[in-house]
């Protein structure tokens, strides 16, 4: 069984779905990660996983189970409790994200103590332990400062430190480094990685960057516009990208940029997927890559494509690529 | 932070200096003078007249009148009421408690009600609660505070005859000052049934002093709530799996209450303003009364004094104000 199941899930705002469609297994031990450029629906889907989705946001889906447990059913109450303890959250911009008012040993010791985890003393104990745990030095000493007088590298460890002191089984990471300088990055990174080894967790890794996957995740999910495009086991998309969208994605990381350009004897400007993600007011009939899509044929205007499997995979195309990365023909439809 | 608290008391001396220089010559720009209000309508000569003004320096040019006071100010000396010949400094200590009790319980009334309204407001924003609190916020707001008093005192005086119209205390009691504070000054006494007369009489002043101050807490606190609500840290919160509750009153609350206390703060001078026509109407013993009283007599030297001390007051406020926002937000505490 695994730990999270989503199938279905659909996130409005008014008029604008957000999120649609969107399904999503994974499994205990697990890294999974989900790319997509800004604003293709990837927090939106992990604060309805969350349950944190605010008015006027409108959340469905077919089903969401954790552990089994039917996390639309559950009442309100019961579902927080899963919250900070089985499931937890780490968030983009840590330099905001932690409360200015508080200590940061206070944030920590809040979330043990709202669980129910050990008195007083031994609340100050665990949190300096996940102090040391999270590569804090003088651990002792930094649960009296305030977020404000921390990096962002350090609020990050702290956030961390917060999130899995009661040994979440799954941990959502939405963006933990796109905030941070590119050194702090790579050693959140390795802390992450490392943390979710150790305890095993089920993770679910969000990025706009495609290459930090490569390296750590088993499994990755291609969003675009609120829906899943592409999804795969990383070493097949890594080889050979389904989607047109994953494939652009790909040539725009800049080891492979500039691999290609060297072999075309050219020297690179990285290539950029011309075009942004559709807003609320400016979705396309038919595929939502389409205006952006160099492949794409009259059907791909008119017709929305469903999210066919491949092997291995899936990918939401009507012309997805073959190992020579061009469309190897049509398929779905009826002779 | 003490060299922080001196800088911001050196600031002020141009401040106090600009206060005097105005009540000086705005007072002087009243027609008539003490000796002519005192005179009255009896006969009097030009003689007599002339004899009076030049006793009291009255007749001197305006220039030197203003370098003398300076000069007395410089000795700590408020000078001598031209009316009772009491030190200005005696009667305005004397009636300042009356004024003080008035404010703290017209600024507990406001945010004991504006608070909470303000949160309940913002947790319910776009509901009917919400408008209406917004609506009585905006009508307290714009009220004239005459016309508001006159409102209560003919419903609640008048026509159901439950509160006293005026004074701090029945005629029938004689409580010897200890405090100057009615409310405590009772409970001290032999005839501690008396507290309850004193709240009586204190509760329609406050209500008309504290509704201005209610509605501006109690807006600000809904757009700071507001605001706060929408942080990354909140987001956070909920996420720790913490109840709704903990999340505004531990959360929310601490960090949308920094704007507020600062608006409290200012609302103090508001409230001292607000405090002379309530008094007034109320016949409320207390500064502002008096003030307005000197006014009418032209009694120059306790117009002046008066100004000078209500305006050092709201300072004093409003530096305190700001040394405890530094308490509560930690980001002002460490710049420090
Ligand atoms: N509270 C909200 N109200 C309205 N629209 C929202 C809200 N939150 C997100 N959106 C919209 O949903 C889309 C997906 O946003 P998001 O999930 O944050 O993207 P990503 O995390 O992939 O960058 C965006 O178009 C964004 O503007
Ligand atoms: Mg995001």
């Amino acid at each position: 069984m695994a730990l999270l199941e989503i199938s279905d899930l659909s996130v409005r705002f008014g008029q604008f779905r957000a999120v649609s469609g969107v399904d999503m297994t994974v499994d205990a031990g697990e890294i999974v990660g989900v790319v997509g450029e800004s604003g293709s629906g990837k927090s939106v889907t992990s604060l309805a996983v969350m349950g944190l989705i605010t008015e006027p946001g409108k959340v469905s889906a077919g089903a969401m189970r954790f552990d089994g447990r039917d996390l639309l059913a559950m009442p309100a109450r019961e579902r927080r409790r899963l919250l900070g303890r089985d499931i937890a959250m780490i968030f983009q911009e840590p330099m905001t994200s932690l409360n200015p008012s508080y200590t940061v040993g206070f944030q920590i010791e809040e979330v043990l103590a709202v669980h129910g985890a050990g008195n007083r003393r031994q609340r100050r104990e665990r949190a300096v332990e996940l102090l040391e745990l999270v590569g804090i030095p003088d651990a002792g000493r930094r649960l009296s400062a305030y977020p404000h007088q921390l990096s962002g590298g350090m609020n990050q460890r702290v956030m961390i430190a917060m999130s899995v002191a009661l040994d979440p089984r799954l941990l959502i990471a939405d963006e933990p480094t796109t905030a941070l300088d590119v050194t702090i990055q790579a050693q959140i990174l390795r802390l992450l990685v490392e943390l979710q080894r150790r305890k095993g967790m089920g993770l679910v890794f969000i990025t706009h960057d495609l290459g930090v996957l490569a390296e750590i995740a088993d499994r990755v999910i291609v969003m675009y516009a609120g829906e899943v495009v592409e999804t795969a086991a990383t070493a097949d998309l890594f080889t050979t990208p389904r989607h047109p969208y994953t494939a652009a994605l790909l040539d725009a990381l800049p080891d492979r940029a500039l691999a290609t350009a060297a072999a075309d004897g050219r020297r690179g400007r990285l290539p950029a997927i011309p075009g942004i993600v559709p807003g609320p007011f400016d979705r396309p009939a038919g595929c939502l890559l389409q205006p952006r899509c160099r492949f794409a044929d009259d059907r791909c205007v008119t017709e929305h494509p469903m999210l066919h499997p491949l092997h291995p995979g899936a990918a939401r195309c009507h012309r997805p690529l073959g190992a020579d990365g061009l469309p190897a023909g049509e398929i779905g439809r009826v002779a | 932070m003490l060299r922080y608290i001196a800088s911001r008391l050196l600031v002020l001396v141009p401040t106090v200096l600009g206060i005097v220089l105005l009540a000086f010559f705005l007072v002087r720009q009243l027609h008539g003078d003490a000796v002519e209000a005192r005179s009255g309508e009896r006969g009097i000569t030009a003689e007599q007249l002339a004899e009076r003004r030049h006793a009291l320096g009255l007749d001197r040019p305006l220039y030197e009148q203003f370098g003398a006071y300076l000069g007395q100010l410089m000795q700590g000396d408020l000078g001598k009421s031209y009316v009772t010949q009491r030190p200005v400094i005696d009667e305005f200590l004397e009636l300042f408690p009356a004024t003080i009790e008035l404010s703290i319980v017209a600024m507990i009334f406001a945010v004991v009600i504006g608070l909470p309204a303000g949160i309940l407001a913002a947790l319910t924003r776009g509901s009917v609660l919400d408008h209406g609190v917004m609506g009585a916020a905006l009508a307290g707001y714009s009220m004239p505070i005459f016309w508001w008093a006159i409102l209560l005192i003919v419903l609640f005086s008048n026509i159901l005859g439950l509160t006293p119209v005026s004074g701090r205390l029945d005629v029938l009691y004689y409580i010897e000052p200890t405090t100057g504070f009615m409310l405590i000054d009772t409970l001290l006494s032999d005839e501690p049934e008396s507290f309850w007369s004193a709240l009586r009489h204190l509760i329609l002043p406050s209500v008309v002093l504290g509704t201005i101050p209610l509605a501006v807490i109690a807006r600000m606190t809904r757009s700071a709530m507001l605001e706060v609500l929408g942080e990354d840290y909140i987001r956070t919160a909920r996420a720790k799996g913490l109840s709704p509750f903990r999340v505004v009153w531990v959360h929310a609350l601490r960090n949308a209450l920094i704007p507020v206390i600062t608006v409290i703060g200012l609302q103090v001078g508001t409230l001292l303003a607000g405090a002379v026509l309530t008094e007034t109407i109320f016949s409320w013993p207390g500064v502002g009364k008096w003030l307005i009283d000197a006014i009418g007599r032209r009694d120059f030297p306790a117009v002046q004094g008066g100004i000078l001390l209500i305006a050092v007051t709201i300072i004093a406020v409003n530096l305190a104000v700001d040394l405890l926002y530094g308490l509560i937000n930690p980001r002002i505490r460490h710049q420090k």
